[in-house]
């Protein structure tokens, strides 16, 4: 199994073909490691948490297990999400236990190869740059590789 | 036989590790180069010599040492395994298995004479393969007389009873190198009365009770919504069904809450020997007693409170307990008494840790905090013995007049305190001067699984642990109009004579909130032993909730203890209620003014009552004037439209009743600000009178001491005094009130 480094650390390029889960962020095709993926479900009603950080959309029920969601559109900095556009759980594995991220539309897996891979190109916004690790150029369209420890980490959950 | 926990725990063990052997052997015998399987053995029979060492069975430990011996020379390659060392060996097990076997029942592992086994394995760790041949056959079962006399030294603290014990000879009486014999032998004993303690209990791993306890959990959850749904169902089957399955899921929480349990005296046995090397440190007689070691606590909860416990434990002996010669000057037996007691009260575990020593001196305590710069003086000498004591619980605070090597190990009784809130626990302490000292801990039975208070706020539910709770108040729309008192931005609701600060749960959370009708509840919670109260929008129910953590992205949301999921599967959050507390400053603003005022825990509260908290506000434009709070009846604010007059003087209709105005600037000679919509008044009353004094701003109430005080030739004040670094008159109400039946000071002056 590929250790965490390998997958994670945005310097190295990846030297073997990746599986990614895919979803969609405000029009933004984003991917993560097909192995931290614990599940993917439809929308959930979900507890608001007061006073907590803003990215913090609520906790879900996730059979018995209590999980904090993230809105990956605040977490990426990008407008809000539309009242009529429910949102999507991907369901995510990390060091900082069990969270949801919420996006708006689940996309495929998708298997990328190495020389597909791209630095995060310097236009990309610095919200989005902190949480993001690399591109890759798929026919037609970019693939974001999101960190899903960053997104989780405590740090950089501001109010 | 009295088998302590740790000879249950070391029977138990020695007899799983001593199975695993046999089978160990037999596959060292087929691979006697496994140096992994030879370290394995080696480590295990170094156990059971160490074990048996410590706890005092010596011919245990001489079996095992020579046993030892001879595995290390084979695990070093000084000798190479055959089969006449695996004889040799398997004896060593068989031996040992006998002997525990017999501690078992007859508490004694010196039954027999081992020191043929013993030379025989010396010889082979030699090398000697000479005396091989001989031993079997010498390796016979001695008389029980012939092993009371070989192992003299043993007999005094064993109390040997080999002659009367039937089992002690009855694993020597087996030819020990066969595993049939010894089977058959186990046959027979599993004839008679109880399973062995080896066999009658099952290691389980933590991890698979915490899995069992959190499946409970859900099906508490999945039965409470059940309970729901029965309600409005009218099967009678449906009904029965569903009130089978509330006892059982009952009985099943209980029982699974059981498997973590513990008694407490698991905890407690290491504190014999603490206090054994303690007191031989400090030169102290101590005798401990211990009360109610049976009582079990969740595994959780031992291990939280273990390193609180030995902390007082450690204090009572070194500072509490004095000096033999001490004891008998002050007319005490040397011999201190330091008492244990553990016992169920109301759903919590209370434990007590007292001695008979020299007790706590509040006033070296009033002086420590003085020197250290707690307080001043003056609020030191405010303080009752008890708040005084109490004030061991602050950081940094050491009675002890040397730090020795035992105390000052940077664990204050702050981190007692601390460790024990943490968990939901409380801790008191109480103490008379060449009494001794006594500490209550009082602590909950388990942590997983609480009853709790379900309220509204906003949309949403949020759990209050039922432990923080004191009382409801529920207050119609009228009756909060009147009773709710605004100062200076906080509000206040007057319990039986009591200030109770008042937040607003929804405005703490910052989320939308109010019931619309005017009725307001009133949670009283007690967050670190001060009272405050809670509005929320309704109040549901209570509920038995499994508390769930939260994850690490809402470690810094301190208002929250934990999550919990409700019977319609929706999560709830439990609300901290030390942590919102904090957060609205009901608690950090009294604490910071404990630690720079009163200290005391219920001082706040006992000095409003008591009388000494100050009203203070603004008369003119500069002058600051205080009343006592307990002449206070009411704040209130009336337009300038209400006021009326009668004769010279300003009224108002108050309450059915003519309540006369007096203004404060007018009769200090301040200027009045005129033309204010709205005046503020202070309604006082004192004997029998009352009037409302116009003040300019209401500023706060105080509770501090009053320094560098100077009595006042002034009419109408007591003294003047310095409040809050302000020149504050303090008003005499009584001379004010009674300006009332003279005539009113004309207009002009």
């Amino acid at each position: 199994m590929r250790t965490m480094t390998d997958v994670l650390d945005p310097a190295a390029a990846p030297a073997a073909v990746r599986q990614l889960a895919t979803f969609v962020v405000d029009g933004l095709l984003c991917g993560v490691d097909v192995l931290t993926v614990q599940e993917v479900i439809r929308h959930q009603t979900m507890t608001p948490v007061p006073c907590a950080p803003r990215v913090v959309e609520g906790l879900i029920n996730l059979r018995g297990q209590i999980v904090t969601a993230i809105d990956m559109r605040r977490r990426l900095g990008l407008p809000e999400r539309p009242d009529a556009l429910l949102s999507m759980n991907v369901v995510v594995r990390t060091a900082e236990g069990v969270v949801s991220l919420l996006v708006d539309e689940i996309g495929d897996v998708v298997e990328v190869k190495p020389d597909w891979f791209e630095v995060t190109p310097d236009t990309i916004g610095a919200t989005v740059r902190t949480v993001i690790d690399g591109v890759y150029k798929l026919s037609g369209r970019l693939l974001f590789i999101v960190d899903v420890e960053r997104i989780a980490s405590v740090e950089g959950l501001g109010d | 036989m009295n088998a302590s926990e740790i000879v249950k725990e070391f029977l138990v063990e020695s007899t799983e590790n001593l199975d695993a052997l046999d089978q160990a052997f037999v596959a060292l015998e087929r691979n006697p180069g496994d140096s992994e399987n030879l370290g394995g053995i080696f480590r295990t029979i170094h156990t059971i010599k160490g074990t048996s060492g410590f706890l005092g069975y010596g011919t245990l430990e001489s079996v095992a040492h020579a046993g030892e011996n001879l595995l290390s020379k084979l695990r070093d390659g000084a000798l190479s395994f055959d089969s006449a060392i695996a004889d040799a060996l398997l004896r060593v097990v068989d031996v040992t298995r006998g002997m525990l076997e017999s501690i078992e029942r007859g508490g004694s592992d010196a039954g027999g004479d081992y020191s043929d086994l013993i030379a025989e394995l010396e010889a082979l760790a030699d090398g000697e393969r000479a005396a091989h041949a001989a031993a079997p056959v010498t390796a016979s079962a001695p008389g029980p007389v012939a092993a009371s006399v070989a192992p003299v030294e043993r007999a005094a603290e064993l109390e040997l009873s080999a002659v009367a014990s039937p089992a002690a000879d009855e694993p020597l009486a087996d030819d020990r190198r066969t595993g049939d014999d010894r089977r058959a032998g186990q046959d027979r004993r599993g004839t008679d009365a109880a399973p062995a303690l080896a066999e009658s209990s099952l290691r389980v791993d933590v991890t698979v009770l915490d899995r069992l306890m959190n499946l409970v959990g859900e099906l508490v959850l999945a039965r409470n919504q059940i309970l729901q749904f029965t309600a409005t169902q009218t099967d009678t089957g449906f009904i029965g069904a569903s009130q089978r399955l509330n006892l059982v899921t009952s009985e099943l929480q209980e029982g699974v809450m059981k498997t973590r349990m513990q008694p407490i005296g698991n905890l407690w046995t290491k504190f014999p020997r603490i206090i054994r090397d303690l007191s031989a440190q400090c030169g102290r007689e101590v005798r401990l007693e211990m009360e109610g070691k049976d009582t079990e606590l969740d595994k959780t909860i031992i291990e939280a409170i273990k390193d609180p416990l030995t902390h007082i434990v450690r204090n009572s002996v070194d500072h509490g307990i004095e000096s033999p010669a001490d004891r008998i000057a002050r007319g005490k037996s040397p011999q201190g008494h330091l008492m244990l007691r553990a016992f169920h009260e109301g759903g919590q575990i209370n434990i007590e840790i007292a001695d008979d020593g020299a007790g706590i001196d509040a006033d070296r305590v009033r002086q420590k905090a003085v020197s250290r710069g707690i307080m001043t003086a003056e609020q030191a000498a405010r303080l009752n013995d008890h708040e005084a004591i109490k004030l061991v619980f602050l950081p940094g605070f050491s009675t002890a007049e040397k730090v020795s090597n035992i105390s000052g190990r940077g664990v204050g009784m702050d981190v007692v305190r601390t460790n024990i809130e943490r968990i939901g626990g409380t801790v008191d302490i109480q103490s008379r001067i060449g009494q001794g000292t006594t500490l209550r801990i009082k602590i909950p039975l388990t942590l997983a699984i609480i009853p709790a208070l379900i309220v509204n706020a906003g949309r949403e539910r949020f759990a209050i642990p039922q432990a923080a709770l004191v009382e409801l108040v529920r207050l119609e729309a009228a009756q909060a109009k009147e009773r709710l008192e605004h100062v200076g931005g906080a509000t206040f609701y007057r319990l039986r004579g009591n200030l109770l600060p008042v937040i607003t749960l929804h405005r703490e959370l910052r989320v939308e909130g109010g019931n619309g009708d005017g009725v307001v509840s009133i949670v009283v919670l007690n967050a670190d032993g001060r009272q405050f109260g809670l509005i929320v929008d309704a109040i549901s129910d209570t509920e038995e909730i499994v508390v769930k953590p939260l994850g690490k992205q809402l470690k810094r949301v301190n208002v929250f203890a934990g999550a919990t999921i409700m019977g319609d599967g929706r999560v709830a959050l439990i609300l901290d209620v030390v942590g919102l507390a904090q957060q609205a400053r009901v608690i950090t603003a009294m604490r910071d003014r404990s630690l720079s005022g009163t200290g005391g825990q219920e001082s706040e509260l006992e000095a409003k009552r008591d009388g000494s908290a100050l009203l203070l506000f603004q008369v003119g434009e500069h002058g600051r004037m205080a009343v006592p709070l307990a002449n206070v009846a009411r704040l209130e604010e009336f337009t300038s439209s209400s006021i009326e007059h009668s004769g010279e003087r300003r009224v108002v209709q108050y309450r059915g009743d003519i309540l006369p105005l007096i203004s404060l600037a007018r009769m200090f000679n301040e200027r009045e600000t005129v033309g204010q919509e709205l005046m503020q008044v202070v309604v006082c009353s004192a004997d029998g009178r009352s009037a409302g004094l116009v003040v300019d701003r209401i500023v706060d109430i105080v509770n501090e001491p009053i320094t560098a005080k100077h009595a006042s030739a002034r009419p109408g004040v007591v003294a003047t005094a310095v409040v809050q670094q302000f020149v504050t008159d303090l008003l005499d109400v009584d001379a004010v009130l009674r300006t009332v039946d003279e005539p009113a000071p004309s207009r002009a002056a």
